[in-house]
């Protein structure tokens, strides 16, 4: 056979395919630095960024030319195209947050950058799967890649903890992962998603067979983003692991799970969505109430952080819940929103780390405001978008995935996500308070040697797109339909 | 020909924006005080364009503007204004200039980051009330506490903090269940639009859960009855340009989103639960005054009249008669006006004493006669004199709440008796008797300076135009008022005849 009957169109692939090669480039960089002839190290960075920002760029072409490749393994769509640019705005913020970071958690800074991109490209293949397969090849891809990242600080006990933590319980949920594609494969006769969904109009599945399958990867799936009862990780894991790796975490793992979430479950599993519809509600449900209620009592800035997540996990499969168009593009728009004003957060709490620490406690930033009136203003914009109040885009992003939850026939999710909503509003008010009300201590300070000019680029840019995408909404939603094309139709058009 | 702006009302809703962007940037602080009441002063002026260009007799929105806003979920950016509105626009812009007045004279700490907050304020309450989308609404409703929030945390009384988070979380709160709600009306109606929404009718269920819903939003914001504890917490504890905004305007918030939201979009829900809000309305109106009654300090008063004059705007809502609605209306720009008087005067008593004890004052007559003589005109206005404002307005409100019920219309009268009560017992105590404290010497104590009289003097003009030429707002309140109740009454008796269509042709036959 040659390359055309083997469907092997590589321009589809473009966007992973620069992620690999710019992370060759950066290990090639590296390299020529260990000779301590040329210092390329600060140019590592930049050169990772470069990477990420031409890749986003490809991204942003490919959008509107929708194609499948490997026999249907894989599909490059609109939804994947916003996948990518979702795990590749994770990537930009994180790799200028790492800059000053890094370099004192682990000097092999090029390895790093490496990873990061590696990772990137793991969670880009993720997004595009449509074969249970390729889901597993990308799953294995980002996850040791992250392994490695959360115990980059090989001297921490805690970042060694994360790590094995995160590399024992990830074995198991990978176990479990493969162990319910085996069982998948076993009821309908293939890997891919097309197939299973066609054995199953067939009616030549084994419905046991299947069942026992699907919770399998629910199970796999729900360890990597966190779903309660598969959370317990969380919590040691973002605390552990190197600041701005936990904030990369936090995103691009939700959007690949996410992703191949979503395409296995409304692709092949389309005509048995009245059995797993309940499953993935009740999760939502379980896994936003403890989140909230388990954030309600963390002092560490780092684990009140990670439990958000768990909770911002349920509301983002609140939206998948509903298998429609309407729920998945709200989960997107949820992941781009989630992505900017987490990634804002995560920075403040680099901020406050001291030296040799990668946590913070949250008491440090009582009375902030009266030393550092625009970092606190900064956090009072992402805490009050990850409360979901208006008009930022943590509101707009709820109200998205809700409106799909709604249409869809579950409004009991939706009230109950709303309430939680109003429990978590409570938490990150509170650490508002103590910016604002509470008295300075002496712990009140930021670190200088974190403070740095890649940094406040982050967090500038964090809340302008916190506050814009929530006032702009239809400028993503615009983007990733019609490209940059459609933003500026879009914007005509809105006038 | 008058003057026109073209988008007049987006100019009038961000001007205090654009403002608050301003008054972050300029450095000193008096160039931040003065910016920030020229900008609250030109919205005044730009607002009385409405007035001008009004097209009297007309029903139906004004100066609407339109544009998608996002399309997916058909949300758009409309803004309009009608009878309803007109006034609580008007009551804003016009109160702002004298909060900010009164801030720029009394607040000394952190000037620039107060204005600001006192301008995005501005924003999402003009916001709320030229909404003409459900989304828009619900956005700027919720983006009102975050200013108000830091207004009352950071320049409030001894208990600020606790009463700003409690101020955030119950009106937070209480408005979650709204996000679900407004969606189910959107998956059933199809849109958005508010005043579409007023003539597309609903299925019963999602009219009651709905409506159950958005009251809980609205009963939080307002208050009624039980959802009230948040507010006397709010009030003593705001700064006292705080509590002129927070009573004068963003209370009406509550009510206004009943009566353009919560009673026209779901009238059978509302016709099936109209006695129950009425109730806690009533139950409201002889609580707050009896609590009122017994209060020592004259802010905690003056809070808990509030929560007995909205009972009478809710009541007014409730009966969703001509009278009844007009007399809301009014009654809540009196409200506004009076209340903040009340809040203003009060105020102006606290920065000399720095106490508001009833029992710490007494014989004020005699050393402060002019401030003496405008509390009492203030504090007649808000009992309903005849002549004055509060009368017009609670008066049109009763007649319309005797159509609905008599007994509700009987108590309530009850609490206007209460009210007169409770303002003269603490009139009395203010200003009567001889001065006991010699800090309420007439060499201890300053009268009123022309800065502050100019505070008070307008909105005490405005209780004599409203009290003797009620017709001059009543004209422009009333048509919009009887058209919406016709909507309603329509889709109503639509409704019946659907779920009724036998009973509905006998009465055809007949």
């Amino acid at each position: 056979m040659n390359s055309a009957a083997l469907n092997l169109d590589l321009t589809a692939l473009l966007p992973a395919l620069g992620m690999v090669v710019a992370a060759a480039a950066v290990l090639l960089l590296d390299l020529v630095n260990r000779g301590g002839r040329a210092p390329t190290r600060p140019w590592l960075s930049w050169g990772a960024l470069a990477g990420v920002l031409v890749t986003a760029a490809l991204s942003i072409w490919l959008i509107g030319q929708p194609a499948a490749s490997f026999q249907g393994m894989a599909v490059h769509d609109e939804r994947a195209q916003a996948l990518n640019l979702v795990v590749l705005t994770g990537a930009a913020l994180t790799i200028l947050l790492s800059v000053r970071y890094i370099p004192n958690v682990n000097s092999q800074t090029g390895e790093y950058y490496g990873l990061i991109l590696l990772v990137s490209a793991g969670m880009m293949v993720m997004g595009s799967a449509t074969d249970l397969m390729v889901v597993f090849l990308a799953l294995e891809i980002f996850s040791l890649g992250l392994y490695i990242l959360a115990g980059l600080r090989r001297n921490d006990r805690r970042s060694s903890e994360a790590a094995m933590k995160y590399f024992l319980l990830g074995a198991f949920a990978s176990a479990f992962f493969v162990y319910g594609a085996a069982f998948v494969y076993g009821a309908t006769g293939s890997t891919r998603f097309d197939l299973i969904g066609d054995a199953l109009l067939a009616g030549r599945a084994d419905p046991l067979l299947l069942s026992a399958g699907a919770a399998l990867l629910i199970a796999g799936f729900g360890f990597k983003v966190s779903l309660v009862p598969f959370h317990m990780w969380t919590p040691d894991v973002y605390q552990g692991a190197p600041t701005p790796v936990t904030a990369f975490m936090s995103i691009g793992t939700k959007a690949a799970a996410f992703a191949a979430f979503y395409r296995f479950f409304t692709g092949a599993l389309a005509t048995e969505q009245a059995s797993w519809g309940m499953a993935l509600a009740i999760l939502a449900a379980l896994t936003m109430t403890l989140g909230n209620l388990a954030a309600l009592r963390q002092s560490s800035l780092k684990r009140l952080l990670a439990y958000s997540s768990i909770a911002h996990a349920g509301y983002i499969l609140v939206g998948l819940t509903t298998a429609a168009a309407p729920g998945i593009d709200g989960a997107l728009y949820y992941l781009i929103a989630y992505a900017f004003m987490n990634m804002g957060a995560f920075a403040v709490v680099i901020l406050l780390e001291r030296q040799g620490e990668m946590d913070a406690l949250g008491s440090r930033l009582n009375g902030i405001a009266r030393r550092q009136p625009m970092l606190a203003l900064l956090a009072t914009i992402f805490l009050f978008s990850l409360a979901g109040v208006p008009p930022f885009a943590g509101f707009f992003a709820k109200f998205y995935v809700f409106a799909a939850a709604v249409q869809g026939g579950w409004s009991w999710l939706a009230a109950i996500a709303m309430l939680n909503s109003a429990i978590g509003a409570w938490y990150y008010l509170r650490i508002v308070v103590n910016m604002y009300f509470a008295e300075p201590t002496a712990e009140t300070r930021i670190e200088a040697q974190q403070l740095s000019v890649p940094l406040t680029v982050t967090l500038s840019l964090a809340a302008v797109f916190t506050v814009a995408l929530g006032v702009l909404p239809w400028v993503w939603t615009e983007l990733v339909q019609s490209g940059l094309v459609g933003v500026f139709v879009g914007g005509l058009a809105a006038r | 020909m008058a003057l026109s702006i073209p988008y007049l009302l987006t100019v009038i809703t961000f001007l205090p924006l654009v403002g608050a962007v301003l008054v972050t940037l300029v450095p000193s602080d008096g160039t931040k005080k003065w910016l920030a009441l020229a900008t609250t002063g030109g919205t005044f002026l730009v607002s009385l364009l409405l007035w001008t260009n009004w097209q009297q007799g007309e029903a139906g929105m004004q100066f609407v503007e339109e544009a998608v806003w996002f399309a997916p979920l058909g949300v758009r950016y409309a803004l309009g204004v009608d009878g309803i509105s007109l006034f609580l626009v008007l009551l804003t812009t016009f109160l702002m200039p004298i909060a900010v007045y009164f801030s720029m004279l009394y607040v000394h700490k952190r000037i620039g980051a107060y204005m600001a907050l006192m301008l995005l304020l501005e924003t999402s309450m003009l916001g709320v009330f030229l909404s003409l989308d459900l989304v828009l609404f619900f956005v700027f409703f919720e983006a009102s506490l975050i200013p108000m929030y830091f207004l009352i945390g950071e320049w409030g009384g001894q208990n600020r903090v606790y009463a700003a988070v409690k101020f955030f979380l119950y009106t937070f709160a209480g408005s979650a269940l709204m996000v679900v709600a407004l969606l189910i009306v959107y998956f059933s109606a199809g849109t958005f639009d508010i005043v579409a929404l007023q003539k597309t009718p609903l299925p019963l269920a999602v009219q009651t859960w709905a409506f159950l819903a958005f009251s809980l939003a609205f009963a939080v914001k307002t208050p009624l009855f039980p959802f009230h504890t948040w507010l006397p917490d709010a009030h003593v504890q705001a700064p006292t340009a705080g509590s002129i905004i927070l009573a004068g305007v963003l209370l009406k918030m509550g009510t206004y989103g009943f009566l353009r939201l919560a009673m026209p979009i779901f009238p059978q829900a509302a016709e099936q639960y109209g006695p129950l809000l009425g109730t806690l309305a009533v139950v409201g109106i002889l609580y707050g005054a009896l609590v009122a009654l017994v209060q020592k300090d004259l802010k905690s008063l003056v809070a808990y009249s509030s929560v007995a004059h909205l009972g009478y705007v809710m009541l007014g809502v409730v009966s969703m008669n001509a009278q009844g609605v007009s007399g809301a209306v009014l009654q809540m720009v009196n409200h506004g006006l009076s209340t903040g008087a009340l809040f203003l005067m009060v105020g102006l008593l606290y920065e000399r004493r720095h106490t508001r004890l009833l029992s710490e004052f007494g014989g004020l007559w005699a050393s402060v006669p002019v401030y003496t003589g405008l509390f009492l005109v203030v504090a007649m206005s808000s009992a309903g004199l005849p002549g004055l404002n509060g009368f017009v307005g609670e008066f049109t409100i009763m007649l319309g709440a005797y159509s609905y019920s008599p007994v509700f219309a009987v108590l309530a009268a009850a609490g206007v008796i209460l009210a007169a009560w409770y303002l003269l017992t603490a009139f009395r105590k203010l200003a009567q008797g001889p001065i006991t404290n010699p800090a309420n010497d007439k060499a201890n104590l300053k009268d009123l300076n022309a800065g502050e009289l100019a505070m008070v003097l307008p909105l005490v003009l405005l209780f004599f135009v409203i009290g003797l030429f009620p017709n001059l707002f009543f004209d422009k309140i009333n048509p919009s008022v009887e058209a919406m109740l016709a909507t309603r009454s329509a889709l109503i008796q639509q409704a019946t005849a659907e779920q009724m269509p036998a009973l509905a042709e006998t009465v055809e036959e007949q």
